[in-house]
């Protein structure tokens, strides 16, 4: 298994842990609540088929927390400002759960760099109607065993033992956690009015999903693509909320696919 | 040293050892509200006399529990604001880092200082890490989201000469002028809990009055903390009426009748911890770091965390949850036994701490009828208290 190399660079006076590699055109990929693990093969899928740039949020893994930061909105701007100061241009803009959300959140403020645009399993929008239905299921509130169900087609394939994480990797963990629930807690995982301005997206945009997702059901992820002019949906079989870990190799095909990517042979 | 009784108000109907939770997710049908409203009379009846008996009344509350149906403490307070006479009346008290309208809480204040004729004093609380549930508060900045909501209120309680503008990183008000004010000014006393030692030296600070409960002898070291911070703002020695501590009390005729009612009021602490794990952790409740080391922890067969034992006289830890009314004893988190006994446990735990000037004893908990928590109650101020009263307390603070 490949590992990835993060680095700490600097946006603003903070630091931001950033994986950076590959070349040709940029891939920007956000990563989920969990945060991002250097050995997912799927990094090096997507290292092949251009420039990978795989950042960790704001408040996640080894990125500093801004004292100011407290929304979605506040990640957006980070990466758009991150775009500018890397200079990314015709950039495939990818984004899983959380990482979806703050990718929609960047498309309706700007597409300027934008080139083509992937959400997967995305958290971010209300779609139901009723006050009591819940949309994405309450990873707070569940048992961990009941999320692990609902996040993964195979949940004992994936599973991680505390006992095989070192402490680093256990604070990362903590810290993703905190972090997610000061992005998310409440609305939960949505900004209410965000299908509102969906239309601004005048980007090609494939909305991924995972088959057996029972965090964000593949009905709430066509309701995306329903909200987003010309968007593709496509379903990933033998997965759930996270099919860029349980489904690597197709989920960067499907990218490459939607998005003319050509890159090396991993893909 | 002042006597404070308490009672969480439980809904022990509902303590199935079958039910996952008790708190939080226990749906509602469990509850008869028939057999609710005879339980609040009992328990109001109950504070009534110690009004009587010459003991101060302190209310706390919780949510969504069986453990607790006190979901607001300031419904009884209103209650008891007018049918006692002399007893102080203490909330202990408001998840103020929790509640979304401060100025409301200001409000109340001072409407039952008033109704209580200045017999009222108010408490801040954090609120357990289960309670971030109910209030759907957001866990992370929850400490800081707090000491907003605290320095809200108080210019809300301290402020007469018209409304003022508020516009902070989680209020925002743009006309705060209460009324009533307070009776009692600048304004009623004001408390604060403190179960681990982080926040003793910050509640020094503001010249709170820390209360602590069910610590034992961890509770020294919380008093030392406060205590040491109090003389470094210069201000010479804490006064021991500064501090107070919460035991379960139960006092019979007999030793062994005494000890089975301990054991009824300790249910309180059996169930206490009858709820989901993940209910005990939300996201930013503590900081990374301590999350961290819980999970590395967390898979230690058999392990338990500090905060969930008590220190006996031989220096070793129990959990709290399994210890029996002998430990209890032992560990000063229980007084116990005929009036003699307790009053020499209390004598002890006073000395052990260097002086304690409040004593908030849970004389009712978990299923104690109401026959059995009247005699308690009665034997208590009968025969304990006055002797109570001839205890050092600041004379030994200054020794400690």
């Amino acid at each position: 298994m490949d590992t990835m190399a993060p680095s700490l660079t600097r946006l603003h006076e903070h630091t931001l842990e950033l994986i950076d590699a590959g070349s040709g055109r940029p891939i920007v990929f956000l990563h989920g609540g969990d945060g991002i693990d250097p050995r997912w093969p799927v990094l090096t899928h997507l290292a092949g088929l251009g420039r990978l740039v795989a950042p960790s949020h704001p408040g996640f893994g080894h990125s500093a927390l801004p004292a100011h930061f407290r929304s979605v909105d506040d990640l957006a701007y980070a990466y758009l400002d991150l775009f500018e100061q890397m200079n990314l241009r015709d950039a495939v803009l990818v984004g899983v759960s959380l990482g979806g959300w703050i990718a929609a959140e960047i498309a309706v403020r700007s597409t300027a760099r934008i080139g083509h645009l992937v959400l997967a399993d995305a958290v971010g929008i209300r779609c139901a109607t009723d006050e009591t239905a819940a949309d994405i299921a309450d990873v707070f509130s569940l048992a961990p065993v009941d999320v692990e169900a609902r996040a993964y087609a195979e949940p004992a394939r994936w599973r991680r033992s505390y006992d095989d994480c070192s402490d680093d990797e256990l604070l990362v963990m903590a810290r993703n956690r905190e972090a997610l629930s000061l992005y998310g807690w409440s609305p939960y995982l949505h900004n209410p009015i965000l299908r509102h301005w969906l239309h601004r997206i005048d980007r090609p945009t494939l909305v991924l999903w995972g088959a057996a997702d029972r965090i964000t059901t593949p009905d709430y992820g066509r309701a995306w693509a329903e909200g987003i002019a010309g968007a593709q949906f496509t379903l990933i079989d033998n997965a759930a909320h996270h099919p860029h870990i349980e489904q690597a190799e197709r989920f960067a095909k499907e990218i490459a696919r939607f998005a003319g990517l050509a890159g090396s042979a991993t893909a | 040293m002042k006597i404070w009784q308490f009672t969480e108000q439980a809904y022990f109907p509902a303590w199935d050892p079958a039910h996952e939770s008790l708190r939080n997710s226990l749906p509602n049908k469990f509850l008869d509200p028939q057999v609710a409203a005879g339980l609040y009379s009992r328990y109001t009846d109950e504070w009534q006399l110690c009004d009587e008996l010459g003991i101060n009344i302190m209310v706390n509350e919780h949510h969504q529990t069986a453990t607790c149906m006190t979901a607001s403490a300031h419904v009884p307070l209103a209650i008891l604001s007018r049918i006692t006479k002399k007893a102080r009346l203490l909330c202990l008290g408001h998840q103020i880092g929790n509640r979304q309208d401060p100025v409301r809480v200001a409000e109340e204040i001072a409407m039952i200082d008033c109704y209580s004729q200045g017999r009222y004093e108010m408490g801040f609380v954090r609120g357990g890490p289960f309670e971030i549930w109910p209030a759907n508060a957001q866990p992370v900045g929850q400490t800081r989201r707090f000491g907003e909501a605290y320095r809200l209120i108080m210019k809300a309680l301290t402020t007469h000469d018209g409304p003022f503008n508020w516009e902070g990183e989680f209020f925002h008000y743009r006309m705060v002028n209460i009324w009533p004010r307070p009776l009692q000014q600048p304004h009623p006393p004001a408390w604060f809990v403190s179960i681990g030692s982080g926040p003793g030296a910050w509640i020094a600070e503001q010249r709170g009055k820390l209360g602590t409960f069910l610590t034992g002898r961890d509770s020294k070291i919380l008093f030392d903390v406060y205590r040491k911070r109090w003389r470094e703002m210069g201000w010479g020695q804490a006064p021991a009426d500064q501090l107070g501590y919460l035991a379960i009390v139960a006092v019979a005729d007999r030793e062994e009748e005494a000890k089975r009612r301990a054991h009824q009021i300790a249910g309180y602490i059996r169930t206490g911890a009858q709820l989901s794990m993940h209910f005990f952790n939300p996201p930013g409740y503590v900081p990374p770091q301590a999350n961290a080391q819980a999970m590395r922890m967390s898979t230690r067969k058999d392990y338990v965390p500090a905060y969930a034992t008590v220190v006996m006289s031989d220096g070793s830890r129990v959990h709290q949850g399994r210890a029996t009314i002998d430990q209890l004893i032992d560990a000063h988190v229980a007084f116990v036994g005929t009036p003699d006994q307790v009053y020499e446990q209390i004598k002890a735990y006073n000395e052990f701490v260097g002086g304690c000037g409040n004593l908030l004893i849970m004389a009712q908990g978990g299923d104690l009828n109401h026959a059995d928590t009247v005699d308690s109650l009665t034997l208590f101020s009968r025969e304990v208290m006055p002797r109570l009263q001839a205890l050092p307390l600041d004379a030994m603070a200054t020794a400690a």
